[in-house]
């Protein structure tokens, strides 16, 4: 006997969590909501720090899940909790009997056009990072045409109560930064403008990739915060803000604005959340049983959680977490099924 | 011109669109360390003409790009080349030769 182990979210959490569950012996079903497996990863170009393309990214993650059952297209519909396992009907029809539920959920973007003073969906020269990636991908953004003057929003939807994000999107800045020497690359003669509030490079080689866009890409960081954007009688935008390292009130004219949209829960993952009765935070990121010591495990038992699900993260963490997350599966279930047959008991057998 | 007893001060907002671009040009083509500044303040903590009066490279950078390079002259008035700001720049900018290359390209105005 195999047990069951359900993955609900087939971005790179899932699957990087599928593959490491399947080769530890476990029988693997990964549901993902959309159409394509991937999640934000399939609609992005390159990644930070190094650039590397996102796509090939996608293509190793995708290339290890052999043999794990996916289904795309497909949403969780009811969940039953049994006594050791949990009963789950699927949208398609096919009903789950899972040893243990891993939740890899994912993120949504902020959506700009709440942050109505910036003009996303109002002017037609505001775009956000999202669009941006698209436009790397397709060479093709009617908002794009040889921009002169570009400036970049960061925090937008992060850090901000009123817009019900309290929280730092951890990923904005690194994707600023990237963007911003992503667009001088194809528009050597523009300008380039990052507004910030703190500039938060932590990551290994973060800092170099600031350092580079500073000196070998002269883009300016100006620390403040965009207050208000209008459009000029020409299509440009007036754009203003306060230079909080000068003291001083600013203004500058731009061709085009990029807001750098932050991370918030999953609606949809949400919802499963709630058929679960998985408990969430006030920052409306599943809770996890001892955040420190091991934060893959949600209060529930047979109940996991790895990625964005609890919190913005970045690839790699999201990856680290993924893996962290199969271990303590497989700690679990060791415990609960002992007479199941897995790869270890196999190796242990054999010794 | 009627004199009606007050005149208007002109706006001290920052103008970004008044920048001189091949001005800065001219200036990092000489000094190109100028684009690593990151606004720390650590040159103007340390400066010893700063105790007396208002210096500051921080502040002068700051202001060249905020199309003020009369400001970051100003700033700049003071400085003995002490050398002080060189010492504890983070990012090792020769802050000696940046200050008398900003004195020579924006000097000549």
């Amino acid at each position: 006997m195999k047990n069951n182990v359900l993955i609900v979210g087939g971005g790179p959490a899932g699957l990087e969590a599928s593959s490491q569950l399947q080769r530890l012996g476990y029988n693997v079903i990964l549901i993902e909501r959309s159409a394509a497996l991937g999640g934000h990863l399939a609609k992005w170009d390159r990644l930070f720090p190094s650039g590397v393309s996102a796509q090939d990214a996608l293509k190793t993650l995708l290339g290890r899940i052999e043999g794990v059952k996916c289904f795309t297209d497909t949403e969780v519909q009811s969940i039953n909790r049994l006594d050791k396992s949990y009963n789950v009907i699927l949208s398609n029809g096919i009903t789950v009997l899972a040893d243990a539920v891993l939740m890899t959920t994912g993120f949504d973007l902020f959506e700009a056009s709440r942050k109505e003073e910036y003009g996303y969906g109002i002017y037609n020269q505001v775009m956000t990072n999202a669009d941006l990636e698209a436009y790397f991908r397709n060479h093709s953004d009617k908002r794009i045409d040889n921009p002169r003057r570009i400036g970049f929003v960061h925090c937008v939807g992060s850090r901000d109560e009123k817009a019900g994000c309290r929280s730092c999107s951890k990923v904005c800045c690194a994707t600023a930064v990237k963007q911003a020497i992503e667009m001088k690359q194809a528009f050597p003669e523009a300008d380039v403008f990052c507004f910030y509030m703190d500039l938060r490079l932590f990551g290994r080689h973060y800092e170099d990739m600031y350092l580079k866009a500073q000196k070998d890409y002269g883009i300016r960081f100006i620390r403040g915060r965009v207050a208000e954007v209008a459009e000029n009688a020409d299509g440009s935008l007036q754009v203003k803000a306060e230079d909080t390292v000068a003291s001083k009130p600013l203004k500058v004219s731009l061709d085009l604005l990029v807001l750098m949209a932050g991370m918030r829960p999953s609606v949809s993952g949400r919802r499963v959340g709630e058929l679960l009765e998985v408990p969430v935070e006030e920052d409306g990121y599943f809770s996890v049983r001892e955040g420190i010591v091991s934060g893959q495990r949600s209060p529930l038992p047979g109940i996991f959680l790895a990625g964005a699900a609890t919190g913005p993260k970045t690839l790699p963490d999201t990856l680290a977490d993924a893996r962290a997350a199969a271990v303590l599966v497989d700690d679990y279930l060791s415990g609960i099924f002992t007479e199941a047959k897995h790869y270890k008991n196999l190796v242990r057998e054999l010794w | 011109m009627v004199d009606f007893g007050f005149g208007l001060v002109p706006s001290s907002r920052i103008n970004l669109d008044l920048f001189d671009k091949q001005k800065y040009e001219e200036l990092a083509s000489v000094e190109p360390d100028v684009r690593k500044c990151m606004s720390c303040g650590s040159c103007t903590a340390v400066c010893t003409a700063g105790n007396f009066v208002t210096t500051s490279l921080r502040e002068a950078i700051e202001s060249i790009h905020n199309g003020q390079p009369g400001k970051a002259l100003e700033m700049l008035g003071s400085c003995q080349l002490c050398g002080k700001c060189a010492m504890v720049c983070p990012r090792g900018i020769n802050t000696r030769h940046l200050i008398l290359s900003i004195n020579k390209i924006y000097g000549k105005i």
